[in-house]
């Protein structure tokens, strides 16, 4: 794939959105909605927020229009993807008394056929984390909803160009660039895109566009916005030793100060575009005879996530607290092979407390050590 | 299945009936309700006078005057299970505001004559006096909650009620968030799920009407609040409807009588079901 690089002129990109459409995709892409830029159902570049530009700050979202021509002016809203190939509901089977049996039917959907348009370098290192949650590479213990889902997506992907005061993935390693996943990549320039398939699906998708091919300066022209927003980003986390420095720092008196902020109210974890946990809820009817298994996201946040045996295990919200960001930055390493975190800055606007998590960090690794008093 | 049914018996204490209503509410479901229980008791819905013991004992309302008192124990010692309905019985309703005020002045304001009102200083919720087995929140309660509680009785099993704050469930709608994205005040961060995020889905804040959620920092949310500039009254506005008294909500930001706080709540209190 690599070398063959197009330019999709802004005009054309209605073509791409019914390509797509024609090709059987359900279409999803950057929307404004419920003042925000949010994924869903995209048909018509009209759609797309073109020239709106998103300030966020700890605790604060707010769109602004820049009167620009670009179209991507704006970094990721608070809905990742994760709704889209892990529904946060989802009917399982269905169990019905049948005589002295019982009659099962299942009732889990196939999923749509996504195509996910103007995604972001975050979303797809987010993607690739989830894809190590879900898919057993050895097959056994595959969620079957979200391996099917990913199978039949397609990313296209944008670049960003600009960043939030919230964004840190250039210091997490996973943006602005777009390493991971992409079927094309797209970088913005005034008047056209510079598309890069990046594998046999995207290919195809673009070659009955039949697009000229574009210049080399083009294509640098376009990166060098993006390297810029690259070196630009201020925010970051140090993550050398990150996960020994937080596993030695459990009772670091931090997560007490922490808690005293923290609301748990687990938004957090609801647009983090990693977090995963997941509870089964099992209905039954009032006759008895039909009972329902359905499978919705939960969150560490939640006291009733941490219940076994009788007991909430994490009662104190500094628990819960401590779970999650160590879950996030320590022992996902352990699980996972990767940090659980990419760096989309999405905990942070969206926590209504405003509690910013390399600012947690930060504070952990300048009190390393530290121990609150034992009684 | 059970070879007798379940008898339940409805009731009532001080409480506007909109939680009973639910239940004649439940339509497409009530018919099966009443196939697969008893209904002993339930004025708004029949004449059948109180006698007998009763299997679900379903109570609405506060405990607002002395005879209150003693009806929730006699109702107590009928019934096997006693579930409260609504803000009024799990936290004392609207009408608890008066705990925050003398009720006397509340009277002379009202009533032309209000040497003939015999009323408790306090209003209350139902677990201040009597042992409670479960609570459904909300003004009203949902529905759905209620015909989950009897499914789940019936069944032998928990009911599926969560006790999160509303974010989880607004979340999972893919909504935005009002306080971050409109710099509105929202009380879903802290409130008990369960409404079906009513409010927040027509761009309102929540009203916490499911009272406050289980082990949430309510302190947190006001603080966060305060300091981005929503003014004193608006937080106190907020958090004095109809959850006013629940424990996390009443210690908020208005003051309450210290001798109040001292006496009410004991173990196993309003808070906790």
């Amino acid at each position: 794939m690599a070398g063959t690089v197009y330019v999709l002129p802004k005009e054309r990109f209605q073509e791409l959105l019914d390509r797509l459409k024609a090709d059987g995709y359900q279409v999803v892409g950057p929307v404004l909605r419920d003042g925000a830029i949010v994924y869903d159902d995209l048909h018509s570049v009209d759609q797309i927020p073109r020239g709106w530009v998103d300030q966020q700050e700890p605790g604060r979202y707010q769109l602004v229009h820049d009167r620009s021509q670009r179209w991507f002016t704006f970094t990721p809203g608070p809905l990742s993807l994760k709704r889209f190939l892990f529904p946060p509901s989802l009917s399982l089977f269905r169990v019905r008394r049948n005589g002295d049996g019982v009659q099962l039917q299942v009732t889990m959907p196939e999923p749509p056929r996504y195509a996910f348009v103007g995604v972001r370098a975050c979303d797809l290192a987010a993607v690739a984390v989830q894809d190590r949650v879900y898919i057993d590479r050895q097959g056994l213990f595959s969620d079957g909803y979200y391996a099917a889902a990913r199978r039949k997506a397609l990313f296209i992907a944008v670049e960003c160009q600009s960043y939030a005061a919230t964004c840190f993935c250039s210091s997490m390693g996973t943006g602005p660039e777009v390493n991971h996943t992409a079927d094309v990549v797209l970088l913005e320039l005034e008047d056209r895109f510079v598309a890069q398939p990046r594998s046999e699906r995207g290919a195809a998708v673009l070659t009955p566009l039949a697009l000229e091919q574009a210049t080399d300066e083009e294509l640098q022209r376009a990166k060098h916005y993006v390297r810029q927003a690259a070196a630009d980003m201020e925010r970051q986390v140090d993550l050398t030793d990150i996960r020994d420095l937080l596993l030695r720092n459990l009772e670091n008196p931090r997560w007490d100060q922490v808690a005293t902020r923290c609301i748990a109210c687990a938004n957090c974890t609801m647009v983090c575009p990693t977090c995963f946990c997941f509870s089964f809820q099992e209905v039954t009817d009032l006759t008895g005879n039909e009972a329902e298994r359905r499978r919705v996201v939960d969150s560490c946040f939640n006291p009733e996530f941490s219940y076994a045996f009788g007991v909430e295990v994490r009662q104190s919200v500094a628990s819960r607290y401590r779970q999650w960001l160590t879950h996030k930055f320590a022992t996902w390493y352990d699980q996972f092979g990767v940090s659980g975190c990419v760096g989309c800055g999405r905990c942070i606007t969206w926590c209504p407390a405003g509690i910013d998590v390399t600012e947690e960090l930060s504070a952990i690794r300048a009190s390393d050590g530290s121990r609150k008093e034992q009684l | 299945m059970a070879t007798k049914k379940p008898r339940i018996g409805v009731f009532k204490f001080a409480s506007c009936d909109g939680c009973q209503l639910s239940l004649l509410d439940c339509e497409d479901e009530l018919l099966a309700i009443a196939d697969a229980v008893e209904i002993g008791y339930f004025l708004e819905a029949t004449r059948k006078p109180l006698t007998g013991e009763f299997d679900i004992a379903l109570v609405e309302g506060s405990i607002s005057t002395p005879e209150q008192i003693e009806q929730i124990h006699d109702i107590r010692n009928r019934s096997r299970m006693l579930v409260t309905i609504g803000a009024c019985a799990t936290a004392g309703g609207i009408q608890a505001l008066r705990n925050f005020a003398d009720v006397r002045e509340f009277l002379s304001a009202v009533y032309a004559s209000p040497e003939y009102i015999d009323t408790l200083k306090t209003s209350t919720p139902i677990a201040d006096h009597v042992r409670v087995d479960f609570e459904l929140r909300g003004c009203p309660v949902s529905k759905h909650h209620l015909v989950e509680l009897i499914s789940a009785t019936l069944a032998g099993r928990r009911p599926n009620i969560p006790r999160h704050s509303v974010c989880i469930d607004c979340k999972r709608l893919g909504l935005t968030c009002l306080p971050v994205a409109y710099g509105i005040p929202c009380l879903g961060p802290i409130t008990q799920s369960g409404c079906g995020v009513i409010c927040p889905s027509y761009h309102r804040g929540c009203y916490g009407c499911f009272g406050p959620a289980h082990r949430t920092n309510v302190q947190g949310l006001v603080r966060a609040y305060q300091s981005a500039g929503v003014p004193e009254e608006t937080l106190d506005l907020l958090l004095h409807t109809f959850n006013a008294w629940a424990p996390g909500f009443r210690e908020s930001t208005r003051s309450v009588p210290e001798e109040l706080l001292s006496r009410s709540t004991g173990p196993g209190g309003s808070g906790e079901r």
